[in-house]
């Protein structure tokens, strides 16, 4: 059983501005997660979300990805579609850093999540076979530092999106929090798209995962623990916390996640 | 398969129970093979005593939602639970709210008080009638602490009765704090852990908890309370952020640190993680999960001639 290992779809490199880090170096966080049996960690920057030169972080992520992450971190490099010629972001991150994926923050990049520069970003994407994540909140909008906390991102707009694209694949990170968990008609329609999976980094709730799969059985949802600016083991033990079947349980740990690598890269 | 078969079936799977592996060196190569990476029963072994949770969970009466909690509650390897204020919520309870609130938590005790520990919910703007509730509730009846949510700031002189007979009885007061937007966007009567410390100045010695240590903005909140040796501050509630518990550890020692989860809204498992996650002794962390909060109740269920 789970001898697929776990996929963690929501890591972090560098420092958050506001908030000290478990993992002082890549190597600290690949030691944690692989104690933890995660065999693959899909990757981004936190400079990605304040850094004006997203193609210096996006190398420097590949870099240190290669250098310091012992086959398990992998890039997701981000790309703004507001800036000018982001199309060569874009090609960057498939074609010279090999990344696997992107990951979007429209609420630090100041645009909204149907902007139809985003939707053309996605329809690029899926033609490259890059999965895309988006970003839809980080700080806590409670948090002590208006400066620095971007709006969070609606997902239901998302939706109409998506489905426009219908070989794109996407995942939304850090939405699954309680005005989207505890809405049953908007996870069905994130069901319904087809192409869209959510994780659990911020999910909350006793119980959280059988309780978004009781509103939506067929909702992809994939593993996720937005470490470190999260403690990893809040989100493991949420697999343990939900009462799951062994197949529900896999396709958590890393059935969803392959799912969507295979799925984009199959376009 | 509905809510309800899941959480019975919650209930009946034996899982492995995590944990403390955070002390095991890098080196070890052992990817666990269970739900979570650490195996065994540790979590069980440890006891968790939770200090902030209400019984939100799905359910045709109050026992069946408590029954709903507590099976969840077993999959992570808590023992008991404090219970206040259940649904439905009211920022400025009357005292036909908080009383109706009360009962449901009275019909819970009885027939879980061997998994749970009541807090009666007052609203001190209504002074007269919260201090008879604290007579039906604790002085007369089965409960052992006290919570105090949004419905009065908690620096005003309508607390200090309350406080008073809180310490006669030996009943720990659990007092929601936030700061949210640095103050600016806390509800009208809702408190933060600065007027916490105004109120336990007043009262030095009585035991207080600050719910939530602020919140959003904890490393504030236990800068707050830090003078305030009788003052424990409560984790729960918050996103597990890093960085909380250790200040908590670093600035008011492992003691003053409860585990508390703020379930049914939020997860078990998350509030829980942040313990196990922090970078903190394995003995601070058995403090926090369950020492510290038994030590707490311990006066209460002495006299209430229970054995914790």
């Amino acid at each position: 059983m789970h001898d697929d290992g776990l996929i963690d779809t929501n890591v972090w490199l560098s420092a958050w501005p506001t908030r000290g880090s478990w993992a002082a170096t890549p190597r600290a966080l690949v030691a944690k997660l692989r104690r933890h049996g995660v065999v693959s960690a899909w990757t981004g920057s936190f400079d990605a979300a304040l850094h004006t030169d997203i193609a210096g972080v996006n190398a420097r992520l590949a870099e240190a990805c290669a250098r310091d992450g012992e086959g398990v971190l992998v890039p997701f490099g981000t790309v703004n579609p507001a800036l000018p010629d982001w199309e060569e972001d874009l090609r960057r991150c498939h074609e010279v850093h090999r990344m696997a994926g992107l990951r979007l923050l429209p609420g630090h990049h100041g645009y909204q999540i149907d902007d139809p520069r985003l939707a053309r970003l996605v329809e690029f994407a899926a033609q490259r076979g890059l999965p895309i994540q988006i970003v839809c909140s980080l700080e806590d909008p409670r948090s002590p530092s208006p400066g620095l906390i971007a709006p969070s991102v609606p997902a239901a707009p998302f939706i109409d999106v998506i489905k426009k694209i219908p070989r794109a694949r996407a995942m939304l990170l850090n939405a699954a929090a309680r005005p989207v968990a505890g809405n049953a008609a908007l996870l069905r329609r994130f069901a319904d798209a087809g192409n869209l999976a959510l994780e659990i980094a911020t999910l909350e709730g006793v119980a959280g995962i059988a309780a978004l799969l009781e509103s939506a059985p067929t909702l992809p949802i994939a593993f996720g623990s937005c470490a470190p600016f999260f403690y990893f083991e809040s989100a493991l033990l949420k697999l343990q916390e939900s009462p799951l079947t062994p197949q529900q349980l896999d396709a958590v740990r890393h059935g969803c996640a392959r799912g969507l690598l295979a799925a984009a890269s199959a376009r | 398969m509905n809510r309800r078969l899941l959480l019975k079936r919650a209930a009946s799977v034996a899982t492995t129970l995590p944990f403390f592996s955070c002390a095991a060196s890098a080196a070890e190569p052992a990817p666990d093979t269970a739900a979570t990476a650490w195996g065994g029963g540790e979590l069980r072994r440890v006891g968790i005593w939770d200090a902030h949770c209400h019984v939100g969970t799905p359910g045709t009466s109050p026992a069946k939602r408590m029954a709903a909690l507590v099976a969840i509650a077993d999959r992570v390897g808590i023992e008991r639970l404090c219970i206040c204020m259940s649904p439905p919520w009211f920022h400025e309870a009357t005292p036909e709210q908080f009383r109706a609130s009360n009962d449901d938590v009275l019909e819970i005790l009885r027939h879980w008080s061997a998994r749970a520990f009541g807090f009666v919910y007052l609203n001190p703007t209504y002074l007269r009638e919260s201090l008879d509730e604290l007579e039906r509730c604790v002085a007369d009846g089965p409960m052992i602490g006290i919570k105090l949510w949004v419905g009065c700031r908690c620096n005003r002189s309508e607390l200090d009765p309350i406080v008073r007979r809180a310490a006669e009885l030996a009943a720990p007061i659990l007092q929601h704090t936030w700061i949210k937007q640095r103050g600016r966007g806390n509800l009208p009567n809702e408190s933060t852990p600065m007027e916490l410390a105004e109120l336990s100045a007043r009262h030095p010695g009585v035991p207080l908890i600050c719910g939530h240590t602020g919140g959003g903005d904890w490393a504030a909140g236990i800068r707050a309370i830090r003078a305030r040796p009788e003052i424990s501050a409560d984790l729960a509630g918050g996103d597990p952020v890093y960085g909380e518990v250790e200040m908590a550890v670093r600035e008011l020692g492992a003691r003053r640190v409860l585990y508390g989860s703020d379930a049914s809204g939020r997860s078990f498992a998350s509030q829980i993680g942040r313990v196990l996650g922090a970078d903190i002794s394995d003995a601070d962390k058995r403090l926090i999960l369950r020492e510290n909060l038994r030590n707490l109740l311990l006066p209460a269920l002495r006299r209430r001639g229970i054995a914790p």
